[in-house]
């Protein structure tokens, strides 16, 4: 399994923070394309999304990351602190 | 470099000079202490706003903001250096952000002190959410302009 999560506006606009997935995607960009198949809102924050920021196991990610069982991926959109 | 808790991520508010006292205890070779607060305006773009709501990454933020820490230590000659950032809800005046830094000279500790903040406005997972006096709530949008205040530091 990996876990993924859901920040700031993508976790309202998804509707959850964080959920369980089946290991079965090599790549961000496979577990993308395959959550983008959910829906309008999925494609809009995953796949279309420009400013799309990743990390895998807390530390910043892109599309063409490798992923395995046990991995933390998290999707959010462009910080805003300080 | 000691137990002195470096990064702090916290609800409270803080009390710059109890922290900067902390910052500096032990350090006899310290000749300058750059702080920078950064609080919560009541207005943005063009807005009034009443609350700032600052949510985070729990490990990821810590990690991020370590290395921006780590990497200013790495660019200039500094004896110390913290970062304080509040999560929560926040209000217009409070203090939301504390990035202090001593080192020998003083031109160090403002660069570095600079830099942090530039990095962190970009680097660091922290999202705000305001709330305007309507009660309608909307997410702060990422600013081009702090993208450009941190590629100013590119090497």
């Amino acid at each position: 399994m990996i876990n993924v999560l859901y920040f700031a506006s993508f976790r309202e606009m998804l509707g959850k923070a964080d959920e369980q997935i089946k290991a079965e995607h090599s790549t961000v960009g496979a577990l993308i394309e395959s959550l983008s198949t959910r829906g309008e809102n999925w494609q809009k924050a995953l796949l279309e999304n420009q400013n799309l920021q990743i990390a895998v196991n807390h530390d910043v990610a892109q599309r063409d990351t490798m992923i395995k069982a046990g991995d933390e991926i998290a999707f959010f959109p462009p910080v805003t602190g300080g | 470099m000691s137990e002195y808790p470096h990064i702090k991520i916290q609800q409270e508010d803080f009390d710059l000079t109890t922290e900067v006292a902390a910052l500096r205890a032990g350090h006899k070779d310290i000749g300058a202490v750059v702080s920078f607060v950064g609080t919560v305006r009541d207005i943005n773009e063009g807005d009034e706003v009443s609350i700032l709501e600052l949510e985070h990454y729990p490990g990821m933020t810590e990690k991020a903001l370590e290395k921006i820490r780590l990497e200013a230590h790495e660019r200039w000659a500094l004896e110390s250096s913290l970062i304080i950032h509040r999560i929560g809800k926040m209000y217009p005046t409070d203090q939301i952000v504390l990035v202090a830094v001593s080192s020998r000279h003083r031109e160090n500790a403002f660069y570095a002190s600079h830099f942090i903040m530039d990095y962190l406005k970009t680097n660091a997972p922290f999202w705000k959410k305001e709330t305007l006096p309507n009660g309608d709530e909307r997410w702060v949008d990422a600013r081009i302009t702090d993208k450009e205040a941190e590629n100013r530091w590119i090497k």
